[in-house]
């Protein structure tokens, strides 16, 4: 099982990730650099949080035309896993990868604080440890978290119980308040049709040790670990 | 040479968070006539081109390839002698 962690100009989460997945979880890793298109030997993918290429234009709006991200449609289709952490996940919507796409927050600041989020959907690559309605306690830092999608697509999320994660209080209840930047239906977290591509606006690898407030980051890369040994 | 003045917008579906806090701190300022403030981006490019309707069509595939997001904005151009 190899995890490849994506770098990309101005990536900024990128040592965090390899960090616990090297240190922590005791797996094979390795950096990509974005304009590295040779991905068989890698399992899962996972392209970090930062701010690449400065944020300009829009978020991940420049990085998706990046070598790396045009294989990223092949490496799903072979069945492997691919996570998107904040900056990760707003390159999958740009993308096209995901659906959707990400405003910026609500009250116009960049929020860096622990939050709560539910898990809405347990059978997944990256939730298959948790129970549906487990709560888990992560920090968000972004400025652009607030997602957004028209009527149909938010409907095709539900039916297809794509939304995996979504912001809610330390009982578990998806409340206005415990929506941090504005995000339709408080969502968090959603994954593609085939489920095996997850954007994610928590970060959990700076949640995966108890020396930094929480270790629940480490049930999203464990139950990667078990579906990719299973697989 | 031409000039290419392209105007990007959130679509009006689309709550715009910097648009509602200009609003407020304008009606603050006590311009209490201002109903709505929506922010957009401005970006001009000069283009070594000669034919405008040709410029059209590269803008046009600009604008769809990378400078707005179709999912949440509206875009729309003109052109001009630089």
């Amino acid at each position: 099982m190899n995890f490849g962690v994506v770098v990309f100009p101005g990536s900024n989460c990128d040592q965090d990730c390899l960090y616990v997945i090297k240190d922590i979880l005791n797996q094979p890793v390795e950096y990509i650099w974005h304009r590295d298109m040779k991905l068989e030997s890698f399992d899962c993918i996972v392209l970090p949080g930062g701010f690449s290429y400065g944020d300009y234009l829009r978020t991940g709006a420049i990085a998706r035309f990046s070598p790396i991200i045009k294989e990223i449609p092949e490496f799903i289709r072979q069945g492997k896993a691919v996570i998107g952490i904040c900056n990760g996940f707003q390159i999958l919507l740009e993308a096209g990868l995901l659906p959707g796409a990400m405003l910026r927050n609500r009250n116009i600041h960049f929020i860096c604080r622990y939050v709560y989020i539910r898990v809405e959907n347990s059978e997944t690559p990256f939730t298959n440890l948790c129970r549906n309605g487990q709560i888990l306690r992560m920090p968000i830092a972004h400025n652009e978290g607030n997602y957004n999608i028209d009527d149909k697509g938010l409907q095709e999320l539900n039916e297809n119980r794509q939304v995996v994660f979504r912001y809610c209080n330390s009982e578990g209840e998806i409340t206005d308040e415990s929506n941090p930047n504005g995000t339709l239906d408080n969502i968090a977290g959603i994954m593609n049709k085939e489920g095996n591509l997850l954007g994610i606006m928590p970060h959990p690898e700076r949640s995966s040790e108890s020396l930094l407030g929480s270790e629940d980051g480490l049930f999203i890369f464990k139950s990667i670990v078990k579906w990719l040994e299973k697989r | 040479m031409l000039r290419a003045e392209i105007q990007i917008t959130l679509k009006k579906r689309v709550v715009d968070p910097q648009g509602s806090t200009i609003r407020n701190a304008l009606d603050s300022l006590d311009f209490k006539e201002v109903e709505e403030v929506r922010i957009g981006k401005l970006i001009t490019v000069k283009l070594n081109l000669k034919d405008k309707k040709w410029a059209e069509r590269k803008v046009d595939q600009m604008c769809q390839k990378l400078l707005a997001n179709p999912i949440i904005e509206d875009y729309s151009f003109k052109i001009e002698e630089a």
